[in-house]
């Protein structure tokens, strides 16, 4: 078969070249014996939340640098990211971020600290709508899911139970569940594991005592992310039932 | 058509024998498959005339003809720089042993002039067999419109389909057809429409929310798409005879995917009416939905066998990572063809024979996602891989001429449209403005 005997020749031209490749090299003096790498230093961090003070319901931005380290993780529900990015989080009551940078001998820990003022009052002429809203965004907690997965996970049982909670404190609320997954895979498959997803947390919520009525849902597969980065954390924000309130 | 299939048929087997051996290698088209393509020259059209409209018209009319005969995949197109110097417009004016004999060595020639008089355009144009001193006469041709630069092009491309027709055994040619696909250049996901070349690129809809999925009819009368509509997923249909959205039933749950069968009387798509998605197909004119599928597990992006419309090929998670499956029509013999990694977006070839689709043969936590197009000999379940450039390459369609395939790639940055020859050769990018997705090549 010709191809085949192309791929011979190939083998062929390499053998060949690789044998006549030592004799291009000029004599060298023999090597000393080869000293053992010195030790990495101990991992450099940085961590900072811009801006560091924020109303409840508003964002900010995680930036962090390191250097050195093999193994970068912020907790509070963020998990392992890349040695150097930022990323926006959108926390509901002051907490502080904590980066730890490890590698083979040693480990490093950043912090930042951010405040988060709790709602304003409603000004006079508010409507109570508005104030259902912010308190309803800041109560809630989305259902995050893993990869190709729209199971609840155990650790999404807590944010459930909380939620409904929070709902059957606050029976007129009405809400949309929106399915979203992260930026992986085809639109049209994702679509329709986003509305696995908004259906999970449905189902979840149903089970709990919360009335299906008060629910909608719809699904956004890849196209409404929350974050643009192409990393495990960036990911794993996106794979997420997101709460929104109706009215 | 015979030549073409066999080729086909070559690659996927060439491929299959090589794939251990060479696994850096690629298929590529070769005389040395058995396969010799037509001599065709194509100089440039003569202006009939000396003003600048006629000679402007003539450059887009020739340049067009040109790209058209290039693209068609099935000549040996013969280089300009070998062409005698005097520029045939007409019979009289061609000596064919110039360009039968070297340098030329032509086998095939188009030639012809182009007069605009009056805001008419006016092409007269020949096909002869060189080889042929008795009567070398294969097309002559004659078409008049208004005089425009779009018009050049469409009187370009007619002509070249003529001449595909003709020497390409019998298969139309694909200098008309159009692609549909989602951009959001304007600001949201909206269906627009380009000539199979790139060119003429316009938006259609205005749904401002989302619009996913376009599919046009096999008449081209109407484009099926699905877009959020008062918060749902739905169907719905785009007239591009009224130029404005047309009603079509609409169901519960999240409808998705419209895929036609090919003789214009049925749409599948996926709908989650039941809370699962499940593959259900209606008759366009109306009627109960027949669901084709009844498993646990989303099930999505329904292509027909065009050729039967007796057979759908969709997607299916119920294992877990979406695969590639086929069915009847009635949604009997479920077949599995994919047998690991994630495979989605199939697209049924007009022959009947091929499936091209998108896998990332190895999925897992930490995998960047790239994906490449194959085509899959349905019968013997055996691939061959198109694109090896990295990057995400997705939703293969192909076009009715069964020689090119359509589709989406991130390979120059933003997601774009490219299109390239059923064997992945002679990639071309369509589009460059915003980020343009989900190609669907028209029937005809």
């Amino acid at each position: 078969m010709k191809l085949r005997q192309l791929f011979s020749l190939k083998v062929v031209t390499a053998v060949a070249f690789l044998l006549l490749l030592p004799a291009c090299h000029k004599k060298q003096p023999p090597k000393p014996t080869p000293v053992p790498p010195p030790p990495p230093p101990a991992p450099k961090a940085m961590l900072t939340a811009n801006p560091n003070t924020i109303n409840a319901g508003q964002s900010t931005t995680l930036t962090w640098n390191t250097d050195f380290a093999t193994d970068v993780t912020i907790d509070n529900g963020i998990g392992k990211v890349d040695p150097s990015g930022s990323m926006k989080v959108t926390p509901t009551e002051s907490t502080t971020y904590r980066l730890v940078a490890k590698n083979d001998t040693a480990s490093q820990e950043a912090t930042a600290r951010v405040t988060v003022n709790p709602a304003a009052p409603p000004i006079t002429g508010k409507t109570t709508t508005d104030s259902d809203a912010q308190l309803f965004s800041q109560s809630m907690k989305d259902i995050f899911f893993a990869y190709d997965s729209y199971e609840i996970t155990p650790e999404s049982e807590a944010a459930i139970q909380a939620d409904a909670k929070f709902l059957q404190q606050h029976p007129n609320m009405t809400f949309t569940i929106e399915g979203h997954c992260d930026e992986r895979g085809s639109i049209e498959y994702n679509l329709t594991l986003g509305e696995y997803r908004a259906n999970a947390a449905k189902q979840a919520l149903t089970q709990q005592g919360v009335s299906a009525t008060r629910m909608r849902t719809i699904s956004y597969g890849k196209e409404k992310p929350f974050c643009n980065e192409s990393t495990e954390a960036c990911w794993q924000q996106n794979r997420r039932s997101h709460f929104v309130y109706s009215k | 058509m015979k030549r073409i299939f066999l080729l086909l048929f070559l690659l996927i087997f060439a491929g299959l024998n090589t794939r251990q051996l060479t696994a850096q290698d690629w298929i590529r088209t070769g005389t040395g498959l058995g396969v010799e393509k037509v001599r065709l020259a194509v100089p440039d059209f003569k202006s009939a005339a000396t003003d600048a409209d006629t000679k402007r018209l003539t450059t887009a009319f020739s340049v067009t003809l040109w790209n058209d005969l290039q693209a068609a995949g099935i000549f040996d197109m013969v280089s300009p720089s070998f062409y005698p110097l005097a520029q045939p417009g007409s019979p009289q004016e061609v000596n064919l042993s110039q360009w039968s004999s070297p340098p030329p060595n032509a086998s095939m020639l188009a030639f012809g002039n182009v007069l605009v008089q009056g805001g008419s355009l006016a092409v007269q144009g020949w096909l002869f067999d060189v080889k042929n001193t008795q009567s070398p006469q294969v097309l002559g041709k004659q078409y008049r419109e208004s005089a425009s630069e779009e018009n050049a092009r469409l009187i370009a491309h007619r002509f070249a389909d003529e001449i595909i027709f003709r020497l390409g055994g019998g298969v139309q040619g694909i200098a008309e057809t159009k692609i549909y696909f989602v951009s959001t250049r304007s600001g949201t996901k909206e269906i627009w429409q380009m000539d199979y070349d790139g060119a003429n690129q316009k938006q259609l809809t205005k749904v401002s929310t989302m619009a996913l999925s376009p599919h046009v009819s096999p008449d081209n009368s109407r484009v099926a798409f699905s877009a959020v509509s008062n918060a749902e997923w739905q169907i719905l249909m785009y007239s591009l005879e009224l130029n404005r959205q047309v009603s079509f039933s609409r169901y519960a749950g999240a409808n998705l995917s419209p895929a036609w069968s090919s003789d214009g009387k049925q749409l599948a798509f996926s709908s989650s009416r039941s809370g699962d998605a499940e593959i259900y197909s209606v008759d366009v004119t109306g009627g109960e939905l027949r669901r084709l599928t009844n498993s646990r597990g989303p099930d999505v992006s329904p292509t027909w066998n065009p050729k039967t419309n007796a057979q759908i090929a969709w997607v299916s998670g119920r294992t877990g990572l979406p695969q590639i499956y086929m069915m009847s029509s009635d949604g009997t013999n479920v077949t599995r063809l994919t047998d690991q990694g994630y495979a989605v977006s199939p697209s049924w070839s007009p022959n009947g024979q091929f499936l091209a689709f998108a896998w990332i043969r190895n999925y897992g936590p930490g995998a960047p996602g790239a994906s490449d197009v194959y085509v899959m000999d349905v019968a013997s379940k055996q691939w061959v891989q198109l694109t090896h450039d990295g990057g995400r390459n997705d939703f293969p369609s192909w076009s009715p001429d069964g020689r090119h395939i359509v589709f989406q790639s991130n390979r120059s940055g933003r997601t774009q449209i490219w299109s390239m020859l059923a064997d992945g050769t002679q990639v071309r990018q369509l589009t460059n403005q915003g980020e343009n997705t989900q190609p669907n090549w028209s029937f005809k």
